[in-house]
């Protein structure tokens, strides 16, 4: 792999990265499994996309992303809460409509941003020049996430969303409404997806109503395989260990798409195989290191 | 402080496993009333508690606590006068959670939860505080992790934790059944301080008649969703567990003789 590929790699890392940490919210915390993500990454491409080329701010076109991920979230949560339609396929049932929704915004099944100004334009000059600055910004917005989400869940709001993933009739009996943490929750998370989404559509130069296929995959490979890798102990470690293992589950990725055995080489439609593999990969390390550390 | 007027509770209604767990129950508390609730399964004991706590929506009567009328509150409303502990001694806790956020989250117990600190350095003293009245070392451990914990040290923890925001009703179901007898001892005492101390309205639910007798200052006893016994002072304590047996007996009797009435 070359070091140009290595520093895209651990840049899509770093802007999926963020995704991962709203996966990780839901998949861990809340005990959700969400599959609105696949349709919230590109509905944050799609705002996002639309707002720069009306001329917003970049800026903003991030806040109407997060808000647009958000209410798809609460979407899901309310189908769930209100209207007890099973997780699983509430979520399918928004990450569906999306779609439409998706195709609607942008007017056409994409949007190009060539020529428009993007995050990467209006940061301020941090000295950096070339292929390194893009990973910086990136890498300074996936970090100040992964604090956020730290930080929030040290809150007295944050400790009754751990406690609604972990026991609902204790919270319940300790005066929340496990409805309205769901609501959050959910919602925070396909916020956190949807301002991926953003980044993504901003980096790569155009928004595409495809590009949200296989999100959650990518997303639970991620958390798994920083799990595997960084531990799981505590909340804190979790969310870094979340971070770091998207940009892991990028390069080992890249690195895949490398190997070239003689007539044969991966191509980027084997990618789908090669989550999979991974994911199989990381899940059953740790039974093995348990089957051959015994005496 | 606690009035239930004509409670009626039914399971399954209009189906073929219509029951009737409770029927037409009044109830009323004082303030500092310590009542046992006796009765077989299926008397409706669990039921009238959690009726009470709001899990299920009553299909007739109403219910005051301290004066405000709660029949229409969700649950989570209720949570805010309410002190509850259950019979798993798993329910009561978050496993992922250290000792101090499980404390964290019930000291606010029915109030607004907002953006600042989970678990504040000053309340830490207070935790440990309550901690110590168990004697089980807990004070030490605030940052371990509740799954470590047995289940009656558990058990122990969640009844420090539905006081610690002192509730208006303490509600105890067959708390101590799921123990061991030595661990099951230990709680009921603490129980019986912890409820003294506070001077706490309390209803405890056991299937253990001996305990009815031996704690708070009236007994109420339950069968097929009536109450059939309602003893307080001097009377209870002049009852024994062969009076409560004897009851018991008269109560099942009647529904036998009914039943071969039918029969016939």
């Amino acid at each position: 792999m070359s070091w140009y590929a290595a520093i895209g790699a651990v840049e899509q890392g770093l802007l999926y990265g963020i995704m991962v940490i709203g996966v990780y919210l839901t998949f861990r915390v809340l005990d959700f499994p969400d599959l609105t993500v696949d349709g919230s990454l590109p509905l944050g491409a799609a705002v996002s996309a639309v707002a720069l080329t009306h001329g917003f701010h970049p800026l903003t076109a991030l806040g109407l992303a997060m808000t647009a991920g958000f209410l798809a979230g609460m979407v899901t949560a309310l189908l769930n809460t209100k209207l007890q339609i099973l997780h699983l396929l509430a979520s399918i049932l928004t990450m569906i409509a999306l779609y439409s929704i998706n195709i609607r915004i942008m007017d056409g099944p994409n949007v190009s941003l060539l020529g428009v100004s993007t995050m990467l334009d209006v940061m301020p000059d941090l000295g950096v020049t070339g292929y390194w600055s893009a990973p910086l910004v990136f890498g300074l917005l996936a970090i100040s996430v992964t604090v956020f989400m730290i930080w929030f869940l040290h809150t007295e709001l944050g400790l009754a969303v751990l406690a609604t993933g972990d026991n609902a009739r204790m919270i319940t009996a300790q005066g929340v409404n496990t409805h309205h943490i769901i609501i959050l929750g959910v919602g925070l998370s396909n916020a956190m997806v949807a301002l991926s989404g953003a980044l993504v559509a901003q980096n790569q130069g155009a928004a595409d109503v495809n590009m949200g296929v296989g999100t959650i995959i990518a997303g639970l490979a991620s958390v798994i395989v920083g799990e595997t890798l960084f531990g799981r102990g505590g909340i804190t470690r979790g969310c870094i260990a979340a971070l770091l293992g998207s940009i892991v589950y990028r390069v080992a990725i890249a690195l895949a798409l490398g190997i070239k055995w003689g007539a044969f080489a991966f191509t980027p439609s084997d990618l789908n195989l090669i989550t999979a593999l991974l994911v199989v990969g990381a899940l059953v390390t740790p039974i093995l290191k348990k089957k051959w550390t015994r005496p | 402080m606690i009035r239930i007027e004509g409670y009626t509770q039914y399971f399954h209604r209009g189906g073929v496993n219509e029951i009737r767990a409770l029927d037409q129950v009044d109830l009323h508390l004082a303030k500092g009333d310590f009542v046992t609730l006796i009765g077989s399964n299926g008397a409706g004991k669990s039921t009238l508690l959690n009726g009470l706590a709001g899990v299920h929506r009553a299909d007739e009567g109403q219910m005051w606590i301290g004066g405000r009328n709660v029949t229409d509150w969700p649950e989570h409303r209720r949570a805010a006068c309410i002190g509850r502990v259950f019979q798993d001694p798993l329910v009561g806790t978050c496993a992922s959670l250290s000792i101090e956020q499980n404390m964290a989250l019930s000291f606010k117990r029915g109030q607004r939860r907002g953006l600042s600190l989970g678990v504040k350095q000053q309340d830490r003293g207070f935790f440990r505080e309550q901690l110590q009245i168990l004697g089980l070392g807990l004070e030490d451990r605030l940052k371990a992790s509740v799954g470590l914990l047995s289940g009656g040290q558990r058990q122990a923890l969640t009844m420090v934790m539905a006081t610690l925001i002192e509730p208006e009703v303490l509600l105890l179901d067959e708390h101590t059944a799921a123990l061991d007898p030595k661990t099951a001892r230990q709680i009921l005492e603490l129980t019986g301080q912890i409820v003294d101390i506070k001077q706490l309205t309390t209803m405890m639910v056991t299937h253990n008649m001996a305990q009815a007798l031996a704690y708070g200052n009236r007994l109420v006893m339950l069968h097929q969703g009536r109450i059939i016994l309602d003893v307080s002072g001097e009377e209870k304590k002049n009852l024994t567990v062969e009076d409560l047996l004897a009851q018991f007996y008269t109560a099942q009797g009647e529904a036998f003789a009914s039943d071969r009435a039918l029969l016939c």
